[in-house]
């Protein structure tokens, strides 16, 4: 029971993280109609930028706000330079221009700073973990993640629904030309939503860098599992997200705390592993084609 | 109206003569590569010209969904790893004299490659059906996770070398060769690609291919007229798959090793990358793409290890300005 409580906390933490790519992700689809592979290389520069300045200077506020800014700026670099030729174009257009994009920033960032993974210390304010129940300690930082995913859940709900940038936002999803002859600088709101997207993904990365590996790749590996979370949510929807998020972290963190018991009792111990070890990173994709055939637009939407 | 008409016909046939003379010509060339390499003294040129082959095989295969279907698959790797593991599956328990299902196994290249075409086009048929419930965006995306899902099983079949992959020890026999040699094994990969083209050549003329095409360009139209879409769609998705399995088993006998990265979401997007740089929508241009892509895979491994760094940009420059891809800047 116990194990089941830890492993939901972790299903959580996972789906935070999830989460705070997919909103980014679906909101760029929803507003701009562009799907975007290189949105993860700015999880990756996030998570770097953060290792870098927590071995330079020691602080980890410092690195939090070096990796949001990192991950906006170059979003922004990508929009204005490459994404925003591609509004109009066809998906497999973006698709492939997107990803020269991620083939380029893994190249540079791994010559910028070198093959070896950095690693990423849990900040002393955060170490240490605490009693939930009798008998169950999880750690703080974990908690803390969990904390901030459903934060930054909140604060988009009320920058979208509550804002006047949100109602632009709300309105470009609907009817970007409209919006346009209504005399809203659409340049500048899509500009501004891809930066909100890469702000989100610079977060992540430096939240999720003291309890993964930042490493050449980490980007591409978690951005497959953001498309799971989308497609399962509903593209386009930041609720959908939410939801996508949380099913997706929970199945996966479930699966690898149920299915090794459960196969190991029906299979000789042999196979038992291989199968398990299968199955376990097939749980998210599972879900994924089980929500396909009852609803193949995705829970919301 | 009736003298731009006119202008346009012999256009459109100069187009043809231009492309089936390039044709021609490379096809002579490829004809000689294993005496050109001989006579260069660069018996390496006859594996580059193999691999081209083989990529150009998945690409015009990719090419049918994609061009033809405007299905926009994100995960055909995943047909290349198929075949490739069929060959190397099988490969192995032959070496090893332990029978597959009760099955003693074969190494004649007859029955093997068939089986890969078999297991790849079974997968084909699976991931698509799923798939094609969905559209658009969402159809990028699921092929893209069932790529993902298919590499994360290769990767945990310890059985068959996990994530290092299988080592294969001898090529499949063919009647009268045996073991191919290197430039034996170059003629059948070439032959294979030609035979391929031309059957696709013909699929997509006949009835079906038009319907296929029809489908593309306008689905409502085409259902009103009494043709449903999705076991249209599911066939090219599936002969699609089938034509890119054959080339993952031609690239396990190639280099006589299979790994989950056969399968890998980088695999799929070069595959996607030389359909588009060569020309969507034709059946020469993807061919044209794997060679452009081998020539610049070459030319920059050779500068440098880092070659990503210099293609990547390059990738994102041929799409913003060479939109129909080299066929467009070849004929206009």
């Amino acid at each position: 029971m116990l194990l089941v409580l830890e492993q939901a906390l972790n299903g959580l933490q996972y789906g935070a993280l999830l989460f705070l790519l997919a909103a980014g992700l679906t909101l760029v689809f929803g507003v701009m109609n562009v799907i975007n592979l290189a949105h993860g290389s700015f999880y990756m520069v996030g998570a770097f930028a953060a290792a870098f300045t927590v071995a330079n200077t020691g602080s980890f506020l410092l690195a939090a706000l070096a990796a949001v800014v990192a991950g906006a700026l170059y979003a922004l670099l990508a929009e204005v330079l490459v994404i925003q030729h591609l509004y109009r174009r066809s998906h497999l257009d973006q698709v492939l221009a997107t990803f020269g994009l991620t083939l380029f920033t893994n190249e540079l960032v791994s010559l910028a700073f070198g093959r070896t993974p950095p690693f990423v210390d849990i900040p002393p304010l955060l170490r240490g973990s605490v009693e939930i129940v009798p008998g169950l300690s999880y750690p703080l930082m974990r908690l803390a993640f969990i904390a901030a995913g459903a934060l930054v859940g909140l604060g988009l709900w009320m920058l979208i629904n509550r804002t006047r940038l949100g109602m632009l936002v709300r309105a470009g999803a609907d009817d970007p030309e409209m919006v346009d002859a209504l005399g809203v600088d659409t340049r500048r709101l899509f500009a501004g939503v891809f930066a909100l997207g890469g702000l989100l993904c610079g977060f992540a990365g430096v939240m999720a860098a003291p309890l993964l590996a930042v490493e050449i790749g980490m980007g591409e590996r978690i951005l497959i599992t953001t498309f799971v979370v989308i497609v399962v949510g509903g593209v386009g929807s930041v609720k959908g997200a939410a939801l996508g998020a949380l099913l997706v972290g929970m199945s996966d963190a479930m699966g690898r705390a149920l299915i090794p018991g459960a196969v190991a009792g029906l299979l000789p111990s042999h196979m038992a592993d291989t199968v398990a070890g299968g199955l376990v990173s097939a749980t998210t994709f599972l879900l994924m084609v089980l929500v396909l055939l009852v609803r193949p637009r995705g829970l919301v939407g | 109206m009736s003298e731009s008409v006119a202008a346009a016909i012999p256009a459109r046939a100069d187009r043809r003569v231009w492309l089936a003379l390039l044709a021609l010509l490379g096809l002579g060339v490829l004809l000689l590569v294993p005496q050109l390499a001989a006579w260069l003294g660069k018996p390496f040129l006859v594996g580059v010209f193999t691999r081209f082959a083989i990529y150009a095989l998945a690409a015009v295969s990719l090419d049918l969904a994609m061009g033809y279907g405007g299905i926009v698959s994100f995960g055909h790797a995943m047909f290349f790893a198929v075949g490739g593991y069929a060959v190397g599956i099988i490969a192995s328990h032959v070496a090893e004299a332990a029978p597959l299902l009760g099955w003693a196994g074969s190494s004649s290249a007859l029955v093997v490659w068939p089986i890969a075409v078999l297991a790849s086009s079974v997968l084909g048929v699976f991931v698509g059906y799923l798939s094609l419930r969905t559209s658009g965006v969402q159809f990028i995306m699921i092929t893209l996770a069932f790529g993902q899902l298919v590499f994360l099983i290769l990767q945990s079949l310890e059985a068959y070398g996990g994530d290092d992959g299988l080592l294969i020890a001898h090529r499949a026999e063919w009647p009268g060769l045996g073991r191919p040699s290197d430039a034996a094994f170059y003629y059948i990969c070439l032959g294979g690609l030609a035979l391929w083209v031309g059957l696709l050549h013909r699929l997509v003329r006949s009835r079906f291919g038009l319907v296929l095409r029809a489908l593309r360009q306008s689905e409502r139209r085409v259902a009103n007229l009494g043709y449903p879409a999705r076991p249209y769609r599911l066939v090219a998705f599936t002969i699609s798959a089938a034509g890119t399995g054959l080339a993952g088993a031609m690239w396990a006998d190639y280099g006589r090793f299979v790994s989950p990265d056969m399968g890998s979401w980088t695999k799929s997007g070069e595959f996607m990358a030389m359909v588009i740089l060569g020309g969507v929508g034709t059946l020469i241009g993807p061919v044209l793409g794997a060679s452009v892509f081998l020539g610049l895979e070459q030319l920059l491994t050779g500068l440098t290890e880092r070659w990503l760094i210099v293609f990547g940009p390059l990738l994102v420059l041929a799409v913003l300005f060479a939109r129909r891809g080299l066929i467009g800047l070849l004929v206009r």
